[in-house]
């Protein structure tokens, strides 16, 4: 089964590094839950960001006419970074939160392991939509319920009945600002894509 | 000193214009098709070729910038970060710089259709180092 992907670089001048292969997961949810924070506490680097004009990120626009007052705007996209191993680097990239830029989530989304859909627990329904996107497309996802202050009043058993979440969606409690409580997330969505991949029937045995 | 009352309005020049008086910017590019923007995604790995082969043009002050930060190699998002420009400007000038040669591009791990799980568990492993 391994040994497929053979496209090992070979032209590389002796002594240089190898470009790693490279993943992606994003970190989705409402404005200001929380995305940033869980970003910045599992990734090696301080989030980095880069800004995206509108105008250019958008359509292909000749005319301006009609879109003046969102000229200045940019989409922002924070992101950092795991290294797994030598050959191997995982990217976390919060989605923008607002829904006007949501043209941004399918280019971000392609490609894509799987998806966090951040929950802040005093108002779920800014994430609504988040879960919505990825369930229509079916990409793989977690819910991870942001405790205001590490709080968390309510039982998942209850967020997950009220958010209508079919079973197979695991749902967790979290803390965005602790390392080791966004890095059990981010294993909860790998154990649910490698569940996902051995409950497979497979045609090769 | 007047306009010559031949001369055509602005809807009849864009209509077909003789003097062959509007150039559309974009034509800059030199009608350049390939490589393509769509060659470089957020995470596509760019590489410096080093040393630069000997054809190539002596680089612009950008793209000086551009190799010096791929010296090792950066996913296109970073080096955008880090040039603190847009993605899109980043990867008009990639496309310039593949183009002489001048770096390697890397595409991401392709996760379409079943993921691979060798590829699933070595994250798994990774991340519960961390």
């Amino acid at each position: 089964m391994a040994g497929s992907d053979s496209t090992a670089p070979t032209a590389l001048s002796p002594g240089r590094a190898a470009a790693p292969d490279t993943v992606k997961i994003l970190i989705a949810g409402g404005f200001g839950v929380g995305k940033t924070t869980m970003v910045g506490a599992v990734s090696e680097i301080a989030p980095l960001r880069t800004e995206e004009p509108l105008t250019v990120a958008g359509l292909e626009v000749d005319d301006l006419k009609g879109i003046e007052e969102k000229r200045s705007t940019t989409v922002a996209l924070d992101f950092g970074r795991i290294t797994i191993g030598d050959d191997l680097v995982l990217y976390l990239f919060g989605t923008p939160g607002q829904q006007r830029f949501w043209f941004m989530w399918n280019d971000l989304a392609i490609g894509a392991l799987g998806a966090v859909v951040l929950i802040d627990v005093r108002r779920p329904e800014s994430s609504f939509a988040a879960i919505d996107f990825f369930e229509r497309r079916g990409i793989p996802f977690v819910v991870a319920v942001n405790g205001f202050h590490g709080l968390h009043p309510y039982p998942t058993e209850e967020i997950k009945e009220s958010l209508a979440l079919p079973a197979h969606v695991p749902v967790l409690l979290c803390d965005a600002r602790e390392r080791d409580s966004c890095r059990d997330v981010l294993i909860a969505l790998i154990d649910r894509l490698i569940e996902d991949v051995t409950l497979q029937p497979s045609p090769a045995h | 000193m007047s306009v010559p009352p031949s001369a055509p309005t602005a809807g009849e020049v864009s209509g077909g214009d003789e003097a062959g008086r509007l150039v559309r910017p974009f034509t800059l590019t030199g009608g350049r098709t390939r490589p393509s923007r769509a060659d470089f995604t957020l995470i596509t790995t760019v590489t410096a070729v080093d040393p630069p082969p000997e054809r190539a043009a002596r680089p612009q002050p950008e793209h000086t910038r551009i190799l010096r930060l791929c010296a090792r190699p950066l996913a296109v998002a970073e080096l955008a970060a880090h040039l603190d420009l847009p993605v899109s400007v980043v990867v008009i000038m990639l496309c310039d710089l593949l183009e002489e040669g001048l770096i390697t591009a890397r595409p991401p791990r392709s996760v379409t259709g079943t993921p691979d799980l060798d590829l699933l568990e070595k994250v798994r492993d990774g991340l519960g180092r961390i």
